[in-house]
């Protein structure tokens, strides 16, 4: 059975893990760097990127998730885990925070501001649509959530969503420039792949939809074939002796 | 009000009740999904806040006194100044909440106007309705309530709670109230898990609870919203106590910036929370500490239960 690592700091990491499970496919939690060892994907999962960052910190997970990245294993973050693959992130806490980095591109931290104006809307995902198949629109669900305001041009873009260029505008004028000679609405990206690593800005472990996740172990999968049989499946948490855990439910 | 003049009262069913149109309750959870595993700090001012999010918390509670000086100093206690939680929220980056006294639903309005992440209905505040509590269907913005029980919890969720912390008893550093009330929700979904689906019917009945959500609860095997822990956590054991006994996370209030040294606490409290499960990280965080705030004993009859003050 495929394994998938769950980054289990804080926040959505039952979410994925159920997710997963759906899907067939087992996922461990990691906490210590020492357990990155045993996974060849991982997932970074939805949270405070503040807190995770912390505790990555403390018990200093961050060279070894940038040495995971740097081999080119699958990662992929959603949300807070976007903002840990980005190699920039802007309106972060005073102080800054550390990031994984790999995927080139700009994260706006809280791009579409605080929980009231968090929401749920209709993404066209043509790209996942024609290799997963279903409706061509994917339930995304934002969450105080972040935006890439810039991409590099090894980056695909998988998915976007249409705001206001002058939003765009006051939030960082170092994009002027390139925005002048648009028109009124404008677009940022909220879903990306970049080689093997895999950025989204919402939570598809919120929605009963499994395609991103199922896209995901596909990356995997084409990646650890020569190296899945000599995987040693998972001893790596405590807790996975208990019972199965029990998740929330999606609300429809 | 949609339905309005059908003549026919909105049953449960497609989400009529829960769902409104600009922020859908799938929205509202959300919020405390990512909120899971982490630890939410009581702070009543700027500076604390930047400690609490140094720390790693991942939420603060906006107060003007934490609970133990509310107990200590007793009078009427309301919402904070709208401008002490403006200047919080400038200072973090994480999300924000603030408490709103019980049934006062104009303080939670204020607090939706003044862009606040989450709203505490909160005992601890001095109730401004003994007999209703704010209905937060009417509201974009998600609350958390507190409950000592299952049918306590499961009627918060059917007025619109997107977010169920235990009471336990604020302000008095002592874990007892909030290991009483955990195990009493959690022993109630036990036994509710076992149960004949006949036998559902009086148990709802018995424990005051709307039948829906609890025919839910039996067959998730927990709440069906995001489960704190809350009201007397002082250590990072308190804290991993909690996690242990099944909460999704665990709000502080005076149990941090009460203590000698409130930034070493924090962090300690926030790593426990992570690694709930492992003694040895729960040792190493736990040395050297410094001073716990003062505990207050509960067998003693003068002190005021705040869990008590709703139903």
């Amino acid at each position: 059975m495929a394994v998938v690592g769950v980054l289990a700091l804080q926040g959505s990491f039952n979410e994925h893990i159920a997710a997963l499970r759906r899907l067939g496919v087992k996922g461990v939690e990691i906490r210590k760097p020492e357990q990155l060892h045993t996974v060849t994907s991982l997932i970074i999962p939805g949270g405070e990127s503040t807190t995770m960052a912390k505790l990555a910190e403390y018990h200093n997970l961050f060279p070894a998730l940038r040495e995971f990245v740097r081999m080119g294993k699958p990662v992929w973050g959603t949300c807070a885990g976007l903002i840990f693959l980005a190699n920039k992130a802007i309106g972060q806490k005073t102080g800054g925070q550390d990031l994984v980095g790999g995927l080139d591109c700009t994260v706006h931290r809280n791009f579409f501001g605080s929980q009231i104006q968090s929401f749920e809307t209709e993404l066209s995902v043509p790209q996942l649509a024609s290799q997963e198949g279903g409706p061509e629109t994917f339930r995304g669900i934002f969450i105080r959530a972040p935006a890439i305001i810039e991409a590099g041009p090894e980056v695909q873009v998988l998915a976007d969503y249409p705001v206001s260029s002058d939003r765009l505008l006051s939030f960082d004028s170092s994009i002027k420039d390139k925005m002048e000679n648009t028109e009124e609405e404008s677009k940022v990206i909220v879903a990306v792949r970049q080689g093997n690593i895999l950025g989204t800005a919402f939570h598809p472990e919120l929605t009963a939809d499994t395609r991103w996740h199922s896209y995901f172990v596909k990356i995997s999968m084409e990646i650890g074939e020569e190296t899945l049989s000599s995987l040693v499946p998972a001893q790596v948490s405590t807790n996975h002796n208990q019972l199965a855990p029990i998740d929330l439910p999606i609300f429809q | 009000m949609e339905g309005e003049g059908s003549g026919v009262v909105t049953v449960y069913g497609n989400g009529a009740i829960t769902e409104t149109k600009k922020s859908p309750f799938s929205v509202k959870v959300g919020l405390a999904q990512m909120l899971r595993g982490g630890v939410i700090m009581d702070v009543v001012n700027a500076e604390q806040a930047r400690i609490a999010e140094e720390a790693g918390a991942c939420a603060v509670m906006a107060l003007e006194r934490v609970p133990a000086d509310i107990r200590a100093q007793g009078g009427v206690a309301r919402m904070s100044d709208p401008q002490l939680i403006k200047e919080i929220k400038r200072a973090v980056t994480i999300p924000v909440m603030a408490k709103a006294r019980i049934g006062h639903f104009v303080e939670a309005q204020i607090l939706e106007a003044i862009g606040i992440d989450y709203v505490d209905e909160s005992e601890v505040l001095t109730l401004a309705d003994d007999a209703n509590h704010i209905n937060k269907h009417n509201f974009r913005i998600p609350f958390v309530c507190g409950c000592r029980n299952l049918g306590e919890a499961l009627r918060r969720i059917r007025e619109g709670a997107a977010m169920i912390r235990t009471k336990g008893e604020a302000g008095t550093g002592n874990i007892i109230e909030a290991v009483r009330h955990v195990r009493s929700v959690m022993s109630d979904i036990r036994v509710l898990r076992n149960m004949d689906d006949d036998e559902v019917f009086t148990f709802a009945k018995n424990i005051a609870a709307p039948y829906d959500l609890v025919m839910q609860t039996k067959q998730l095997g927990r709440l069906p919203v995001v489960h704190f822990a809350a009201g007397g956590v002082a250590t990072p054991a308190d804290a991993a106590l909690m996690m242990q006994l099944g909460c999704d996370g665990v709000f502080v209030g005076s149990g941090v910036f009460k203590s000698g040294d409130p930034a070493k606490r924090a962090r300690a409290i926030v790593q426990a929370v992570t690694h709930y499960s492992d003694p040895e990280v729960l040792a190493e965080v736990s040395c050297g500490l410094g001073e716990a705030m003062v505990g207050i004993n509960l067998n003693d009859v003068n002190v005021e239960r705040f869990a008590n003050r709703s139903e």
